[in-house]
């Protein structure tokens, strides 16, 4: 890792760094991206790990996506990560991609981002001035612009577990399963004595980072899940979000989009927190 | 040649790196251009045309081999990196004239027209039946999901990975 953060301080913004390549890989391949310089951090040992860290998981720098999906200590630590890899492309992207590759590239419409950022994840970063740990809101500044340094790795990042009351849920639309998301939402609602005790929404695809609503989750604590509640929260979400149009869909679409899952997200999560649905 | 302006090294020579690896069982050494893919590196150094080149950015799947039994996408690794590793491509499958189970089932169902995307196809199914032999209708959508083939419609292709199921016995 040594050697690592060395080479990319000795080149600089001309070396990328290489560990699953399922994003780097295609830009080298359309020539959108021309590095002088690739830094393969895949020999690096000891850097495939996922391990409980208080409460919750930690995973090293080249632990692959596959593995999220059926690691024992995920499935009862986090299910919602376990549920969430599965998103990501296909078994082949993820036999390849690294769930800390995912987060430092920070693609809006990906997935690991945006969980990173509703499970208040910790990342553990190494650069040549030592290491440093960053939150995912601090981390994300824009559309695939991120606050780590030419010569910084993430090096693990650190999940929180969820608290027992908590519910979750991951909606998204695609048009097709494995292609980005058009939109989606990852929502976590906890719930004590029938009301909402903690509450996170994120919505990614809508913009050049992945979003969060502290406002909002603060409005839902205290109340009672209803369907009113949630549709109320919907047209909020659907009315905060910015997105952008493209080819794939438009801005309208996509803030419509946005607030439909939010609903569904919502009646999900707080349905899993009362234990209607078995994770 | 670029100005030097932040006092950075210059990228080093991409000379060609010797490398060695197995591919069905039989160990190659060649040499490799850094820049080279592991797909380009097959097909053309090795002269292992079974594997097929699409995309090139991961979303066709025509290039998938297995790299230490692991389905991956071949455009999307560099040769040198395959230094040192165990690949199954296409031509590791079947035992001489003998075709595989799976192959006999794309034979059978005709689960293949033009054949392009056949080879990348088989290999993310070879992948799926060592995992779990009996793999549920979710497993095998998200397994051919990997894989696009512009001919068959895919109907023909999920008839094909159901009789490689029922070959292999499981």
């Amino acid at each position: 890792m040594e050697e690592a953060v060395g080479l990319l301080g000795l080149y600089g913004p001309e070396a990328k760094i290489l560990a699953g390549g399922q994003s780097l890989m295609p830009l080298l391949n359309m020539r959108l991206a021309r590095p002088s310089v690739i830094v393969d951090i895949n020999r690096i040992g000891e850097m495939d790990y996922i391990r409980p860290s208080d409460g919750g998981i930690a995973i090293g720098a080249l632990t692959r996506e596959r593995r999220v999906e059926d690691d024992p200590i995920v499935a009862e630590r986090l299910p919602l990560l376990a549920a969430l890899v599965k998103w990501i492309g296909h078994p082949q992207i993820r036999n390849r991609g690294t769930v800390c590759g995912s987060i430092a590239h920070g693609d809006p419409a990906a997935e690991l981002p945006a969980a990173a950022l509703a499970l208040d994840a910790e990342l553990a970063v190494v650069g040549k001035s030592g290491t440093r740990t960053l939150s995912p809101d601090d981390l994300y500044l824009g559309y695939l612009a991120t606050s780590l340094a030419p010569d910084e790795i993430i090096r693990e990042v650190r999940f929180p577990g969820l608290p027992a009351n908590a519910g979750w849920s991951i909606q998204e639309v695609a048009r097709r399963h494995g292609d980005f998301a058009l939109v989606g939402v990852i929502a976590v609602l906890g719930l004590t004595e029938g009301r909402i005790s903690e509450a996170r929404l994120v919505c990614f695809g809508v913009g050049g980072r992945p979003v969060r609503f502290p406002e909002i989750e603060g409005q839902l604590v205290g109340s009672t899940p209803s369907e009113d509640l949630f549709s109320a929260t919907a047209r909020q979400v659907s009315a905060s979000v910015d997105p952008d149009g493209d080819i794939h869909a438009s801005a309208a679409y996509r803030k419509e989009v946005a607030g439909v899952l939010t609903r569904r997200a919502l009646e999900q999560a707080s349905e899993r927190a009362k234990g209607g649905i078995q994770s | 040649m670029s100005v030097d302006i932040r006092s950075q090294a210059e990228a080093p020579e991409a000379a060609p790196r010797a490398i060695t690896l197995t591919v069905n069982g039989k160990r190659y050494s060649a040499r490799a251009e850094p820049r080279k893919t592991l797909a380009d590196f097959l097909r053309e150094d090795l002269g292992l045309t079974g594997t097929r080149v699409g995309c090139e950015h991961g979303s066709c799947g025509a290039c998938t081999v297995l790299l230490n039994g692991a389905a991956v996408r071949s455009c999307l690794m560099l040769a040198v990196q395959a230094d040192g590793q165990e690949l199954m491509t296409i031509e590791g499958l079947a035992d001489g004239n003998q075709l595989h189970p799976i192959q006999q089932a794309f034979w059978e169902e005709h689960g293949l027209q033009c054949g392009y995307c056949t080879a990348g196809i088989i290999m993310s199914l070879y992948e799926m039946l060592r995992r779990n032999p009996k793999p549920s209708d979710e497993e095998i959508y998200d397994t051919l999901g990997g894989h696009l083939c512009r001919c068959t419609g895919y109907q023909d292709i999920l008839k094909s990975a159901k009789l490689a199921i029922k070959l292999i016995g499981g």
